[in-house]
């Protein structure tokens, strides 16, 4: 067993940061020495901040978006086309999307992807508030910004099949070949998606 | 321990940041799994995508280890099966049914039947058949296979139009006469016309519905399996495809 460096709540708190994403064990032990070094400029506004944010996210009513207010900053930003609502799987999908800016539009989480194989459900999506934001009428295209997965493909049909009724224009995002790729190195799978969605010059 | 095989891939679990679980039907090895290294990665990703056939280098220091995969991509077949509605349901279909194999156990006719299904993806008239017969193969693989082959009661090998719930063999139209509304109905494909000429939605919807009444007994309700919900929208969707296709024809 190995021996503990520190005293138990150092050691607590490399075992909670090696938890994160990207982190393990090692980096989150050099993470803590960083933290501990730089103690009043970084490791007590961290500290500060967390418990702020932990006591004030909640998810947003609205959208599905976490944030520190419900409707979140983007449902309240009154400068996004309402005509149009991006549906995603999780809040990191949405936040990648605003990192490109290509769209200012309005978002739908839906928390989770319709998957046979895990037993997930359409029950376990955020479904019946997506039908009520589409029906409203001010939205007059939803994008479905989903991933290139069965998974992902699988809840983009269902929800293409559940808003028929509802009268509103869908769309996907495209499959193919990504900005600066070259066709001699992608995969067959994204060469003939590619094919399959060609679309007109000119 | 290593071998190579080809295999058609069911899913893919993520593991980690980068690391995959990839599950797959092998020629050789039945249904197996193992660790890819980078398999979330945007390179290896696309191969691993359920439906496609790639060959495969397992490894491991001892046989029942969950061991490494290497997967090089032999047929993508992902470009259809992501655009294509019933494809998607098709190739989720057969992994969730080739799920109920025990692992490591060989099944060649599986994963051969398998394989030439999703060469036949986006052929909505055959798929009907496929399935239903493939369902058929997935019952008699466990042990719970139909036997069509003459009538329960007179031995006949003519009119066969019936299967008994109870006993999971065909019975003749006259013998069957006195119990027709508790018979299950055996479509016509799979005793002589492999593909059906005339109402080929009613008898596709008679082949489910023979297959869907010994899979649940046998495999879903036994194992306590929910897989009603993903097969009904697949049937819904091809019974619909074949009953536009027919008003086109016609």
């Amino acid at each position: 067993m190995a021996q503990a460096l520190a005293g138990p709540e150092i050691e607590r708190l490399i075992q909670l940061l090696g938890r994160l994403p990207g982190l393990g064990p090692r980096s989150a032990r050099r993470a803590v020495l960083h933290l501990m070094r730089k103690r009043e400029e970084l490791l007590v506004p961290l500290a500060d901040a967390m418990r702020v944010a932990a006591e004030r996210i909640v998810t947003c009513d609205n959208c599905g978006n976490l944030d520190t207010q419900s409707p979140c900053t983007i449902c309240r930003d009154s400068r996004r086309d309402p005509s149009i609502l991006v549906v995603v799987e999780s809040v990191g999908d949405l936040w990648a999307l605003e990192r490109a800016g290509a769209l200012r539009a309005n978002y739908h989480v839906l928390g989770a992807t319709l998957s046979p194989f895990d037993g997930v459900g359409p029950d376990e999506l955020s479904l019946p508030k997506l039908v009520e934001r589409a029906t409203g009428g001010a939205v007059k295209e939803v994008i479905l910004a989903l991933n290139a997965t069965v998974e992902g493909q699988t809840t983009a049909h269902y929800i293409t099949d559940l808003l028929t009724e509802v009268g509103v224009k869908v769309t996907r995002l495209a499959h193919g070949v990504p900005v600066g790729g070259e066709l001699d190195y992608l995969d067959e799978g994204t060469l003939s998606a590619a094919l399959l969605s060609r679309t007109t010059i000119g | 321990m290593e071998w190579q095989d080809q295999g058609l891939v069911l899913s893919t679990r993520r593991h980690g940041e980068r690391d995959a679980i990839l599950e797959v039907m092998t020629a050789e090895h039945g249904r197996h799994l193992g660790l890819v290294r980078g398999g979330k990665s945007s390179r290896q990703a696309p191969a691993l995508q359920p439906g496609n056939r790639v060959a495969l280098t397992w490894r491991a220091r001892l046989e029942d280890h969950l061991g490494q995969f290497t997967a090089e991509t032999l047929e993508s077949r992902a470009g259809l099966v992501l655009t294509d509605a019933l494809a998607l349901q098709t190739v989720t279909h057969l992994a969730l049914l080739m799920r109920l194999l025990p692992e490591r156990a060989p099944h060649h006719r599986v994963f051969e039947a398998a394989d030439a299904i999703c060469t036949l993806l986006g052929q909505t008239d055959l798929m009907g058949p496929v399935l239903v017969r493939f369902e058929l193969l997935i019952l008699s693989e466990l042990g719970f296979g139909l036997d069509l082959s003459c009538c329960a009661a007179t031995g006949t090998h003519e009119n066969l139009i019936f299967v008994s719930p109870k006993s999971g063999r065909a019975v003749s139209a006259e013998a069957g006469e006195p119990w027709a509304d508790r018979m299950l109905k055996l479509p016509a494909f799979l005793l002589r016309d492999p593909r059906p000429r005339s109402e080929p939605d009613r008898f596709v919807e008679d082949g489910f519905a023979l297959t869907g009444y010994f899979l649940e007994r046998h495999l879903f309700e036994p194992r306590g399996l929910g897989h009603g919900g993903a097969r009904s929208q697949l049937i819904a969707n091809l019974l619909s495809r074949l009953r536009n296709n027919e008003q086109r024809a016609t």
